[in-house]
């Protein structure tokens, strides 16, 4: 009851404020003149009465005030009025207010952003439980992580006892007919106990059985939510129930939990027991369960530690024992390689994130800088208004709580903008984000990150604000209200000056970053990638059904109808109008073709049995070379004569020529690729080195060979089409050409060549952008504040610059003066920075390519860049002092 | 700012506000005056605390104030107590007699 009075008392007095006063006022008012009516009445003359009134009652005014500002409301009113004040005070100085608020906005939200970005994928916890114990193990093949075989998955589980659960796994595309268009799904091949590892159970059906991953078991799969929630609408009846995916029907037996993330793969959506024939694996090494095309994971026991496991994974691989036999290829040798699920995920692009988040604290580090920097020449300007207001009888508790009105106000309009520029910002990252990029699904704003950001600053701010009042106190009000007008040097002249150097010295570590990503990618844009990019388009087409499983009647005959197909789409794609060249090719250069699966032995004739080269193989049609722009340096390319029945043509890539026979001329060689009880392969041609995986990759050795000449036939190629005009545009017509043979067939990755280099270049250029923008930002703010610190101290010396004019000094004198003045604070700041940047920039090493981080032309530009653009920011200043007229300087004083 | 040249006991003007408002409804200056005639001119109230406490008095809710006529035909805003202002002041009687006898007690024992 009582607090309602009391809300509704206030409430109605602050919306109704006119008459709340003047009820009050009119209540004051009559008590005093009952007063006065009742001096009266003891028979007191009017002056008399007037006297004994006021003696009793007091000073009516005083009385008023009291009543009038009783009351919370009274508080609220006076917030209000700090508010409007501060309100007009920021408008009235709109360029300082900007500046404020814009640097706020970009520190704050470029921060958060960026910091949002890198947590899930650097710091946060796996969505798993007890994800610190699950670690991966790879093979290690000249000292980087590689994939391993089903028998060392084997042995490993079998030797080893630190871990609880081990599981394999591998990339399983099957393809489904029945919808719209036939599609490709993302899958995995995994052991029974993937799920375990990760620890996590479907939330609909069960997990899969040891039972179920054993040569020929049953056909089963676990789908992820997504899938489920696409394919099936969520109907919970799907499970037990079949799907057709590669042709064959398997059953569904489980639904991933909804916000399940397969951080091991995160676009997998459906899940299978890999099912490895292990019968022959300890005697024939020429098995599927001896390729290493395999990751692997495993969950620590409780109470072992990563290192008791690496030790213990260490000694198996140096300890071969005789009942787990192992071939040349995974002799485990070179060793191990273990790390946690965390850091291997996050390992690719870690230096990446590290640099930008470097990059990213630098702008907020500057943007602290510069608020400082801005509230003290705003506190320089104002010290006169605050001691007449101290004058007039302002308390100091009323300006300090005026001063923190305005820095929250401000703070409060930063903080606004920079949610904006953090939630823009998060999502033009998702966007810009490479391909490969972990948790890219669990990027969001981060409010901690926000809270700190606005926090850091927001403090900086109130602090440094709260400055001016301090003067009205330490000092005598009457000095003050003096040097007002005096216009001499102000105390913090010097802070500023510091503040300014560091400015400059953060915004050149920042510009170095910059210059150097800059420059190594131009130098990778300059790699000639060894074909022709432009008006390229591919397309990979897998084939599926059981018309390609070989009849047991007719051996080979799966492998005829997958030839045929690839023809006859080959064939259709020449129809369409406007390509003017077309091939296939088992492997795609700059694409994600995991090359992998395409490294095969090659043994020529002329070497030791012994020796063998790893090279890429190219199954290729008729016309590769000439559709891909591959120059042939000798001899010819694959064409219509390397039919099944021909003698069998390869071409051998230039740096493989050169290196297997050097001097002499490699045409008419023999060499086996791949299984050796095989015909010789001739060489035909020789052709130039092309960039598989990405133009900063040099090529490895490549043998190409005609798809009809090769031991099997891919199921897999890429069709490559040279098209009249824009590549893009020719995308439905071509796949309309291939479906026309058959419609069933997924064409699973439709781009353009140059869609796919800017694919491999995509974390430089990542990492490229924001270091540009943040370096824009620091070069803009460093600006500001030299611009700032300059134009503060002209209006100082005004008069100095007065009595010098005075005194003969001419117009470019003053101008040097103050330029001087403005370059020497760069010279400072310069000189701190690349000291601070040596150090820095050797963290981008492994960003950069093809040049060194103590690039010559990448420090210069930068150094000229900044001093550039601090002399402009100097200029106007200087300028301005220079046409100071020493006759009204003087005489205003 | 306030409070300080009253005479009345601290923290006693709201019970006698309440006790003068339980024989009839009032006005400030009648309120203040009435509360020196009775006491015989012991008390002095002091305008601003008396309105202050007018208002707070009548926020707990246990005063409703409206302006009418006095008896010389002048408007002005008449105090009157609620029934919880009743129940207020039975406690706050209560409560100041226990104390005040307390004191007494204390009094007799050291003379």
């Amino acid at each position: 009851m009582s607090l309602w009075r009391q809300v509704t008392y206030g409430f109605r007095r602050l919306t109704h404020r006119a008459a709340a006063d003047e009820d009050a006022a009119d209540e004051v008012q009559q008590y005093f003149e009952e007063a006065l009516a009742a001096a009266k009445a003891r028979g007191l003359s009017s002056e008399d009465a007037r006297r004994a009134a006021r003696l009793e009652s007091g000073n009516m005014t005083v009385v008023r005030e009291q009543v009038r500002t009783y009351g919370w409301e009274s508080a609220v009113r006076i917030i209000a009025s700090d508010l409007h004040y501060a309100a007009r005070q920021l408008r009235s100085h709109l360029g300082f207010s900007i500046v404020s608020v814009l640097t706020l906005a970009l520190g704050i939200g470029a921060s958060t952003a960026i910091f949002s970005a890198v947590d899930p994928i650097l710091f946060e916890p796996l969505p798993y439980p007890h994800a610190n114990r699950i670690l991966t193990i790879w093979n290690s093949w000249q000292g980087a992580r590689s994939e391993l075989s089903f028998g060392t998955f084997q042995e490993l589980a079998q030797r080893s006892r630190s871990f609880e659960s081990m599981t394999i796994f591998e990339p399983w595309q099957p393809a489904m007919n029945g919808g719209v268009q036939p599609e490709r799904l993302e899958g995995q091949s995994v052991s029974a106990s993937f799920f375990q590892v990760l620890g996590v159970a479907p939330a609909l059906g069960r997990d899969f059985q040891p039972s179920e991953d054993v040569f020929g078991g049953p056909k089963v799969v676990i789908v992820s939510d997504r899938l489920w929630r696409r394919l099936f609408h969520g109907n919970r009846s799907v499970i037990g129930h079949p799907v057709k995916l590669a042709g064959d029907n398997f059953i569904i037996i489980g639904v991933t939990p909804r916000g399940f993330e397969d951080v091991l793969s995160s676009s997998t959506d459906l899940w299978t027991p890999a099912q490895y024939d292990t019968r022959q694996i300890g005697k024939d090494f020429t098995t599927p369960a001896w390729g290493n095309h395999l990751r692997m994971a495993g969950r620590l026991r409780p109470g072992v530690t990563r290192a008791q496991a690496i030790e213990e994974l260490d000694q198996i691989a140096r300890t071969p024992r005789p009942e787990f036999a192992r071939p040349r290829w995974a002799s485990l040798r070179g060793g191990l390689i273990v790390d946690s699920l965390q850091d291997d995920i996050a390992h690719a692009v870690k230096p990446a994130l590290i640099a930008v988040l470097g990059a990213v604290l630098l702008v907020l580090a500057i943007a602290c800088v510069n608020v400082v920097n801005l509230m003290l020449a705003r506190s320089e300007q104002r010290r006169g208004e605050f001691a007449v207001r101290a004058a007039l009888g302002a308390s100091r508790v009323r300006i300090i709580r005026q001063l923190i009105t305005e820095s929250l106000l401000l703070a409060a309009l930063g903080g606004a903008l920079g949610l904006g520029v953090a939630l823009a910002g998060v999502r033009a990252l998702v966007a810009l984000s490479p391909p490969g990029l972990p948790r890219v699904d669990a990027i969001a704003v981060d409010g901690v990150a926000f809270a700190f950001a606005f926090g850091i600053t927001t403090i900086i701010g109130v602090l440094t604000g709260l400055i001016p009042a301090l003067h009205v106190s330490r000092e005598e009000v009457q000095p003050a209200l003096q040097q007002s007008s005096r216009r001499t040097a102000g105390g913090h002249a010097w802070t500023r000056r510091a503040l300014v150097v560091t400015e400059v010295a953060l915004a050149l570590v920042l510009l170095v970053g910059a210059g150097l990503l800059l420059r190594s990618m131009r130098r990778l844009l300059a790699v000639n990638p060894g074909f022709d990019t432009a008006h390229l388009l591919t397309l990979q087409v897998q084939t599926s059904g059981h018309q390609f499983d070989d009849l047991a009647s007719a051996p080979g005959s799966g492998e005829s109808a997958r030839r045929r197909f690839f023809r006859q789409a080959l064939e259709a794609v020449h129809q369409v109008p406007g390509v003017e060249q077309a091939a296939f090719t088992s492997l795609l250069p700059l694409s994600d073709d995991p090359s992998w699966v395409s490294t095969y032995g090659a043994h020529f004739e002329n070497d030791d049995p012994q020796g063998g080269h790893n090279v890429s193989r190219y199954a290729v049609s008729p016309g590769d070379c000439q559709a891909m722009g591959i120059p042939v340096l000798s001899g010819r390319c694959i064409d219509e004569h390397d039919a099944a029945t021909a003698p069998q043509a390869a071409l051998l890539s230039e740096s493989l020529a050169r290196s297997q026979f050097p001097g002499q001329n490699p045409i008419g060689k023999r060499l086996h690729v791949g299984p050796t009880d095989r015909p010789w392969y001739i060489v035909v041609g020789v052709v130039g080195d092309v960039k598989q995986t990405s133009l900063a990759i040099d090529a490895p050795d490549a043998v190409y060979l005609s798809t009809e000449q090769t031991w099997f036939a891919d199921d897999t190629l890429s069709f490559v089409v040279r098209t009249r005009g824009d590549a893009a545009a020719f995308a439905p017509a071509v796949k309309n050409a291939i479906w026309s043979v058959d419609r069933n067939q997924p064409i699973v990755r439709v781009a353009t060549m140059d869609a796919l280099l800017a694919v491999t270049n995509a974390q430089r250029t990542f990492v490229l952008i924001l270091f540009e923008a943040f370096g824009i930002v620091a070069l803009a703010l460093a600006a500001v504040g030299i611009y700032g610190v300059l134009a503060g101290s002209v209006v100082e010396r005004t008069r100095e610059i007065g009595v010098r004019a005075a005194l003969g000094a001419s117009r470019s004198n003053i101008l040097a003066l103050i330029l001087r003045d403005g370059m020497r604070l760069t010279a400072f700041g310069i000189l701190i920075g690349i000291c601070a940047a040596l150090f820095a920039s050797r963290a981008l090493v492994t960003l950069l390519y093809g040049i060194s981080y103590l690039d010559a032309i990448a420090w210069l530009g930068v150094v000229t860049l900044l001093t550039v653009v601090a002399g402009v920011a100097c200029w106007t200043p200087a300028w301005r002092a220079a046409r100071v007229d020493p006759s009204i300087t003087l005489r205003a004083e | 700012m306030n409070e300080s040249n009253t005479d009345v006991i601290q923290g006693t003007l709201d019970m006698l506000i309440l006790k003068t408002l339980s024989l009839e409804p009032l006005h400030g200056f009648g309120i203040a005056r009435r509360v020196e005639q009775i006491s015989r001119d012991v008390f002095k109230v002091n305008p601003g605390s008396l309105l202050t406490a007018l208002q707070r008095l009548e926020r707990s809710g246990w005063l409703d104030s409206e302006w009418r006529q006095t008896e010389n035909a002048r408007r002005a805003k008449f105090y009157r107590l609620t029934r919880s202002g009743r129940k207020q002041l039975e406690l706050e009687t209560a409560d100041w007699t226990r104390r005040a006898s307390a004191i007494a007690r204390l009094l007799r024992q050291e003379g």
